[in-house]
């Protein structure tokens, strides 16, 4: 599977090195690493979700323990979680780490993926979260770190977007 | 059965447990019984008061944490029952409330009024321990001996759809988020 190892360990590594001690996952292709990676850390809670909303309940319920956590999901999955971003997150002042695989943008082969595509940066513009595209894995640990801090600091969602760029090797 | 005597029943436990609850009926009424820090009321975000409650289950194992849930909030959010039992946190009781009725926007039946069975829901989801306590003497016994169980308990309650006649808490909501976190703190620090 050309889902890259050595940039999902370079992500994974930032994730602790900021601390995150839970992980909530709803697997996809491009998270496969990191939700193994997670699952074999034996100081990293990973809760496997059915569906990702649940992974900002996950997430709130971490905070208030005075845990840092993150979310892995596909764009899809923020899709499915807007209400509980929106009505929890956001209304609560809830900080979440959000890094999400950016399918159907650029390079995107499977047909099923490309609306998602189209519509997730205007989402995260229109719910008024703060993201950056992460595709250079020399600036990975730095743009996660970067991203804890101001959701910590602003208390509210930041997102993450995995691109092609940095998780596919063709 | 009414919840306001249900919550009454298993209130002087909820003292000592993490407690987080679902918007309207349930939220008013348990402030009404004496808001405590310990308490989050969840105002919004229908369905992820259990999520909340796992998390926070997963992430305090000296505590007890209790979810007081209602009928169309574990409707919304089914896949947390199967959630939680993957996990099964034994410091994590989830309750509830099921008044077959969407209450709090007027009454609107919900889907268990029409045959779903969440206790069974529960159970085939792979929840253990759960048990139907339908009078205030059961889910009395029921509560207690879920607290003390230390495994992963649903506990579903048959009650009225009534509930009291305002939905204003008495409390604000970042003035209740902010107060519970601190308190959650100082307990960890403990």
């Amino acid at each position: 599977m050309p889902v890259s190892v050595a940039n999902s360990q370079i992500i994974y590594d930032g994730l602790k090195s900021v601390d995150v001690r839970v992980v909530s996952a709803l697997p996809e292709t491009w998270l496969v690493h990191l939700v193994r990676m997670a699952d074999d850390d034996p100081d990293t809670i990973l809760v496997r979700l059915n569906k990702e909303e649940e992974g900002v309940g996950i997430s709130v319920g971490a905070h208030f323990a005075g845990q840092k956590s993150a979310m892995l999901m596909q764009n899809h999955g923020l899709l499915t979680s807007v209400n509980g971003i929106v009505s929890v997150a956001q209304l609560y002042r809830i900080p979440l780490l959000m890094l999400i695989s950016y399918r159907g943008e650029m390079g995107e082969r499977d047909p099923w993926q490309t609306e998602g595509g189209r519509v997730t940066e205007p989402l995260l513009q229109s719910l008024g979260i703060t993201y950056r595209k992460l595709s250079d894995p020399a600036v990975v640990a730095k743009d996660i770190e970067q991203a804890q801090t101001l959701a910590e600091s602003s208390l509210r969602p930041v997102a993450l977007l995995l691109t092609r760029d940095l998780m596919w090797e063709e | 059965m009414l919840r306001e005597d249900a919550l009454r029943a298993i209130y002087p436990k909820l003292k000592n447990h993490v407690v987080v609850t679902i918007m309207g009926a349930v939220a008013v009424e348990l402030h009404n019984l004496g808001h405590r820090p310990n308490f989050f009321y969840l105002e919004h975000g229908m369905g992820l008061a259990s999520s909340i409650g796992l998390g926070l289950a997963l992430c305090l194992p000296k505590h007890q944490v209790t979810v007081l849930d209602g009928d169309a909030s574990v409707l919304m959010n089914l896949g947390t029952l199967s959630t939680m039992a993957r996990y099964r946190p034994p410091n994590l009781v989830h309750v509830i409330f099921d008044n077959e009725s969407l209450l709090s926007v007027g009454g609107f039946p919900s889907a268990t009024g029409t045959g779903t069975d969440l206790a069974g829901v529960a159970e085939m989801a792979g929840v253990e321990h759960v048990a139907k306590a339908d009078t205030v003497v059961a889910l009395k016994e029921a509560f207690a001996a879920a607290s003390d169980r230390q495994a992963l308990s649903v506990i579903r309650s048959k009650v009225e759809a009534v509930g009291p006649p305002s939905f204003a808490l008495g409390i604000g909501l970042l003035e209740n988020r902010f107060q519970f976190a601190a308190h959650l703190k100082g307990l960890s620090s403990e």
